[in-house]
């Protein structure tokens, strides 16, 4: 086995995509947000929840594709709850470093979500790891209702 | 059990003209199974490219010195070989494009500008390629035609039943693919064209994955258009051909204005050329024009019916082997099939397999393949595809069994 393949589907990434947290349906949403990677035909159904001050107070989500993107948005939805806009913002950006810059040291504030460190050896599935993170960004955008985001442009 | 001998050509000699196939990926031999997105080339390819640009290369036709002369020359003799290749009847009725795409869309534009009006239908199937659908969408948004669609049966093959429904006299034009790039489905190109002609509607052929495959006729297919691409079939990339039948060509006006195609320019308007230069403006791609005919050469070297042979007989034998492994699914016809299987397995999504595979050396292809339509209508986001052509081996075949066993054990 490759060292690369070994970091890319570390066992907590594997365990999360066979057994995502957070998955299913909030029927109270705020919002939703149907994201999806038109290269792959990976989909997302994000619905969040927010408190009162505005911060990210419950997320769930369905959808299929691969290991990649569906451990990706599993660990997202553990690790965002309780936050902030402002931190799910920096955390975005520090995610999105993590799973593209070589020299990425891996910030500890982003506690699990390292284990996706692999993914920047394969340029071809940052994508994958970023379309629930495309999907949360959205939502905040959005605020209420529904909304769709693409990791391609259109 | 498996043999590959009923040809006497020696597979393994011919391997060697491919120098890329001895590269390694991730430290593993290179085992290629991506030859239905672009094939190899051979080195008698890649000698005459290098030989166009060290001993012929400037443009073609304006030019009164020795060099134009030559080049000149090697491109219409291109011409003449693609057009011998698919049994037109002259070099006239071939049209150098870029590729499969770029042929049907000069049809959809030129031809379908022309002669398509409000109601009426261009037929379709559910397992056409992107370049054989979007084109027609954008032909139906402008003038009002209206789409139709040849169902897929759960085998893989067109449902031909539907046929007498769908084939009605507001067709114009039933467009279709000769194999498909997903299921391998080998379509019966002749009897579609002949149903087709009975209701007065013109005919084209997808043949990107067909052209370097087996052998075309297309007086014997009976199919008006026909596309296809040098780079699926050992030729450089950015040269392709469409056929059109003669009298069609020369009725169909001009799609892209510029130089080449041209008679004589005023400052209001222009005469144009016949075809096929009047479809081929600007400077031409001379070089990929002689690639491509440097390509055919040789193939008919090997002989398509050999090369349909062992290709099929490579997606049979993968077929097969495929469905010892677990949770597994094989799309497409069991018996006859073209160069290629696509499937998924339980085990694992399709951009996880092949990215497992690569790290082995093994070039796979995972995703939609440019078929969203058809991977819907088998209810798959998506599909591996693993497809062949005559460098491949049975060996290479059972190393990618090994190789999704491991990921299976790995993934599950």
């Amino acid at each position: 086995m490759s060292p690369e393949i070994e970091e890319l589907y570390q066992e907590v990434i594997l365990d999360h995509s066979r057994r995502p947290r957070n998955f299913g349906d909030l029927p109270d949403a705020a919002v939703r947000v149907h994201g999806d990677n038109p290269a792959c035909g990976d989909e997302i159904h994000l619905s969040v929840k927010f408190d009162g001050g505005g911060s990210l107070h419950d997320i769930k989500f369905t959808g299929h594709g691969c290991a990649i993107s569906q451990a990706s948005a599993s660990l997202m939805t553990m690790k965002l709850k309780g936050k902030s806009r402002a931190e799910v913002m920096e955390m975005l950006d520090a995610f999105h470093n993590l799973v593209t810059d070589a020299t990425n040291e891996a910030p500890k504030t982003l506690g699990d979500l390292r284990v996706m460190k692999g993914v920047r050896n394969f340029p071809q599935r940052v994508k994958c790891a970023m379309l629930a993170w495309r999907a949360v960004e959205q939502a905040l955008e959005q605020g209420a209702g529904e909304a769709t985001v693409s990791t391609e442009p259109t | 059990m498996h043999k590959i001998a009923t040809s006497d050509v020696d597979w393994s000699v011919i391997r060697k003209d491919f120098p890329i196939l001895g590269e390694q990926a991730h430290g593993h031999p290179l085992i290629y199974f991506d030859s239905a997105a672009t094939s190899q080339k051979p080195r008698a390819v890649i000698d005459v490219l290098r030989r166009y640009y060290e001993h012929e290369n400037a443009n073609v036709h304006r030019g009164l010195h020795e060099l134009s002369s030559r080049a000149t020359e090697a491109y219409e003799k291109s011409r003449q070989r693609v057009a011998d290749y698919i049994g037109a009847v002259r070099a006239d009725e071939i049209v150098f494009t870029r590729g499969t795409t770029e042929s049907i869309n000069l049809v959809a534009q030129a031809w379908g500008g022309k002669f398509i009006r409000e109601g009426d239908v261009i037929l379709l199937t559910v397992m056409e390629h992107h370049s054989n659908l979007v084109p027609w969408q954008l032909l139906a948004e402008r003038t009002g035609a209206r789409l139709r669609f040849v169902g897929v049966r759960d085998d893989g093959t067109l449902d031909l039943k539907q046929l007498p429904s769908l084939l009605t006299p507001e067709v114009k034009l039933f467009a279709f693919t000769h194999i498909s790039n997903s299921l391998g489905t080998i379509n019966p190109v002749a009897e579609l064209c002949e149903k087709a002609h009975a209701v007065g509607a013109l005919t084209l052929v997808d043949a990107a994955q067909s052209a370097g495959h087996l052998p075309i006729d297309v007086q014997e297919l009976g199919c008006d258009f026909l596309a296809f691409s040098g780079h699926k079939m050992c030729g450089p990339t950015g040269i392709g051909a469409l056929y059109g039948r003669g009298e069609i060509l020369d009725s169909m006006p001009p799609w892209h204005g510029g130089g080449e195609m041209i008679v004589s320019v005023t400052l209001e308007k222009s005469a144009f050329k016949k075809a096929p230069h009047r479809f081929e403006a600007g400077t031409p791609n001379i070089a990929g024009a002689i690639g491509l005919a440097a390509a055919i050469q040789y193939i008919e070297q090997i002989g398509r019916p050999a090369i349909f042979e062992h290709d099929s007989h490579l997606a049979r034998y993968a077929a097969e082997r495929l469905t010892e492994l677990p949770g597994m699914r094989v799309f497409g016809p069991t018996e006859e099939r073209g160069a290629l299987v696509g499937f998924v397995m339980d085990a694992a999504h399709p951009h996880d397999l092949t990215t497992f595979a690569d790290q082995y050396g093994l070039a796979l292809r995972g995703g939609h393949h440019c078929n969203q339509p058809l991977m819907r209508r088998f209810g798959v986001s998506g599909t591996t595809r693993a497809s062949f052509y005559f460098y491949n081996t049975t060996e290479e075949i059972d190393r990618m069994i090994e190789i999704l066993d491991a990921a299976v054990r790995f993934f599950s």
